[in-house]
């Protein structure tokens, strides 16, 4: 009886490594945003076409950027494949060796400024998945009730802002808190003729830049939802869902979620959206690559990981990514008529314009990223709260600049 | 008479070796890893390996004032949030203890709030409290009190969180206390009532003295958790506007998990734990001294 069950385990041990052996598994971790819900849909298709099983994660951007980090630092991962933000981690993943250099890969479809922040020397370590780029949301029956037109530059901004503002509608909407505002910031500092940093060194107190963020303080001082310094855009978009905002700079990628009948209060042909208004200087609003899919470096399972990476970034998904106002990184679903034809015209235009004439950052491109985005926030609360009048503003700016080129220089990317 | 076995001869080592290797693994060790980074230059985002720098990342945060802020901070949140609790959770508890129709029902509306996950306690009074479309505003403006900006403005977001804290962990103290009044002994009461002692004057010199050993075992463990409290104040406000409230516990997540500054966070987290510890074993001195 006794060497029945000794058999009778053996074999089920035996049998159960063969099922280990076969299984060909890998895991990846996606972000909570539109399009890797798309793919988590998707995953099924791709599991039975090739026989690889995919073990998922779907997690909020910090977290990812957090469970990643702890997983890579601890040298304890078994993720195979993550999505990843190549402007907020992409450099300190690359000082660290977490990224594996993607050989074999056609990057041919992908512009080359989408690339320069996708890849490191010779090599490119990220497939770019989506961008975004600033524009200008606003309600088209209040413009229309007020008899303004859609403001083009910063001057008829700030005069349609203070015509339709009252205690009911806010004239105007940014996000004000503090580091979560850097980025829509930016589009202001490059149209007044700033930048953040210049060739690896802080320069944003600039009088260009200076005068770019008591602008923005002014706008959001003056004609500001109430209590806008703890405001990003979750806060905002409900807003201006529920019609108390007349008028909304930020990422292009929500245009689908404020048109969308079901979460809004204001029906849709209400809703515009137009380029970013123009600066004293230039108009060069971001367009940027807010998501990209990368293979991690320890992963034991590259072939696998590769496989899923060519399939989650193949050009039928960015089709289908596009059909749901994804907008994606590959230049030839914005060349094909096919997929344009069912694309909200707003976002052909706004993308035309910024694609031609944006700028590829929207933050301190810096591997210190996190730390230099607090200390700009903090420039952006002080010139709200004082409408942009602050006198102490100057003064800030060049200390938080120092602070950031110490950053710099800790980080060894000074003056690169 | 046979020898007794090696497992007898040692029950009282091999029975608590679970437990001591538990708290080995998953205190001790954490707690000794955190003191030994904070004496490295550990930085995520230079990608080189880290090098001791010694008392250096020590000197350098308690000369900035963002630190020092954020330690008084934690001290101002935690005081009012503790005294405020202290006080209304033993009034309530006062209150309970005595018979009166509804009794059972009012003690399970105040026990809801203890159940509830604080995130998503801080999840709903962000909608409470927002200053365009939130319930707190609609309401002060419906009878006719000028409206707040709550946890948008650097003046009353503290308040308002303590605010919220008051409402979720009062009842932890009320049911503390309440066991200890329940399990008062009745004759120095009687005592004190034939005597002709008022009501109050039996609560102030008679309960209250009797039952301070439980009301301070409750302000003790409510102490270290306002101390610690990270969820709330993340998600209501992730320690701000700006840094207004952040608090050394907000402090070292960010340093950690925004700034990958880890020896730089290991600081911070080495002091917090020191103020937790010192102000726990300044009350359970003073929980000694109040023993009868």
């Amino acid at each position: 009886m006794r060497k029945l069950l000794i058999g009778f385990v053996a074999a089920l041990y035996c049998l159960s490594m063969g099922a280990i052996a076969q299984t060909k598994e890998i895991r990846v971790l996606l972000a909570n945003h539109p399009y890797g819900d798309l793919l988590k849909s998707a995953i099924p298709e791709f599991e039975s076409a090739t026989g690889i099983k995919v073990n998922f994660e779907s997690l909020q951007e910090g977290q990812l950027t957090t469970k990643l980090t702890t997983e890579f630092a601890t040298k304890s991962s078994s993720v195979d494949v993550f999505m990843t933000r190549p402007l907020q981690e992409g450099k300190m993943f690359y000082k660290n060796g977490w990224y594996e250099p993607i050989s074999g890969y056609d990057f041919a479809d992908y512009p080359k400024n989408v690339m320069s922040v996708a890849s490191f020397g010779p090599k490119a370590y990220i497939v770019p998945l989506v961008t975004e780029w600033q524009v200008l949301y606003y309600r088209k029956d209040v413009f229309r009730d007020a008899g303004i037109k859609v403001p083009t530059n910063f001057t008829e901004l700030e005069a349609a802002a203070k015509k339709v503002n009252s205690d009911s509608l806010a004239g105007f909407a940014s996000r004000g808190k503090g580091a979560a505002a850097v980025t829509q910031l930016s589009s202001y500092v490059y149209n007044y003729g700033g930048l953040y940093l210049d060739k690896g060194v802080a320069v944003f107190n600039t009088k260009a830049a200076v005068d770019a963020i008591r602008f923005y303080g002014k706008m959001l001082g003056d004609y500001g939802p109430k209590g806008v310094t703890s405001m990003s855009w979750e806060n905002i978009m409900p807003l201006f869902q529920a019609g108390k905002v007349a008028m909304w700079t930020d990422a292009s990628v929500f245009y689908g979620e404020i048109i969308d009948p079901a979460k809004t209060q204001v029906a849709a042909e209400n809703v515009g959206i137009a380029n970013f208004p123009a600066g004293p200087k230039m108009n060069s609003p971001f367009i940027v690559t807010s998501w990209g899919m990368a293979i991690a470096k320890q992963s034991k399972n590259k072939e696998l990981a590769m496989k899923f990476l060519v399939w989650a970034t193949s050009k039928e998904l960015a089709a289908k990514g596009m059909a749901s106002n994804i907008t994606m990184a590959r230049s030839s679903v914005w060349e094909d008529k096919a997929i344009l034809a069912k694309t909200n015209p707003g976002l052909v235009e706004t993308r035309a314009y910024a694609a031609k004439h944006g700028n590829p950052l929207d933050r301190p491109y810096m591997s210190a990223v996190g730390e230099a985005r607090d200390l700009i926030g903090e420039l952006v609360i002080e010139s709200i709260n004082t409408k942009g009048t602050s006198t102490n503003l100057d003064k800030m700016a060049k200390d938080k600049v120092a602070q950031v080129n110490e950053m710099l220089q800790d980080t060894g990317e000074y003056g690169k | 008479m046979s020898k007794p076995s090696f497992t007898e001869r040692n029950l009282q080592i091999l029975f608590p070796l679970p437990a001591i290797i538990f708290v080995a693994l998953l205190m001790i060790f954490p707690i000794l890893y955190t003191l030994f980074l904070s004496f490295t230059n550990w930085n995520l985002t230079s990608g080189n390996p880290f090098t001791f720098v010694g008392f250096n990342s020590y000197f350098r945060i308690f000369t900035e004032p963002r630190f020092l802020n954020a330690v008084a901070r934690t001290f101002a949140f935690t005081f009012f949030a503790v005294v405020i609790e202290g006080v209304l959770g033993v009034a309530i508890a006062v209150i309970l203890n005595r018979a009166f129709f509804g009794k059972s029902l009012a003690k399970l509306l105040l026990l809801l709030p203890l159940v509830a996950t604080p995130v998503a306690v801080g999840i709903v009074f962000n909608l409470f409290y927002d200053p365009t479309i939130g319930l707190a505003n609609f309401v002060l403006q419906s009878i006719g009190l000028p409206q707040g900006l709550w946890v948008s403005n650097a003046a009353t977001v503290i308040p308002s969180l303590i605010l919220v804290d008051v409402w979720q962990w009062t009842p932890m103290i009320t049911l503390i206390v309440l066991a200890g009044l329940a399990g008062l002994s009745e004759e120095p009461i009687e005592a004190a009532r034939v005597d002709g002692a008022s009501e109050w004057q039996i609560l102030r010199l008679v309960t209250l003295p009797m039952v301070m050993p439980v009301i301070l075992t409750a302000v003790i463990l409510r102490l270290i958790d306002a101390l610690k409290t990270f969820d709330i104040i993340f998600a209501m406000t992730g320690g701000g506007p700006g840094y207004a409230s952040e608090t050394l516990n907000i402090m070292g997540f960010k340093y950690s998990f925004e700034y990958f500054r880890m020896g730089q966070s290991s600081v911070i987290l080495v002091v917090l734990f020191c103020v937790v510890f010192g102000c726990s074993l300044g009350i359970m001195k003073l929980r000694a001294a109040s023993e009868i």
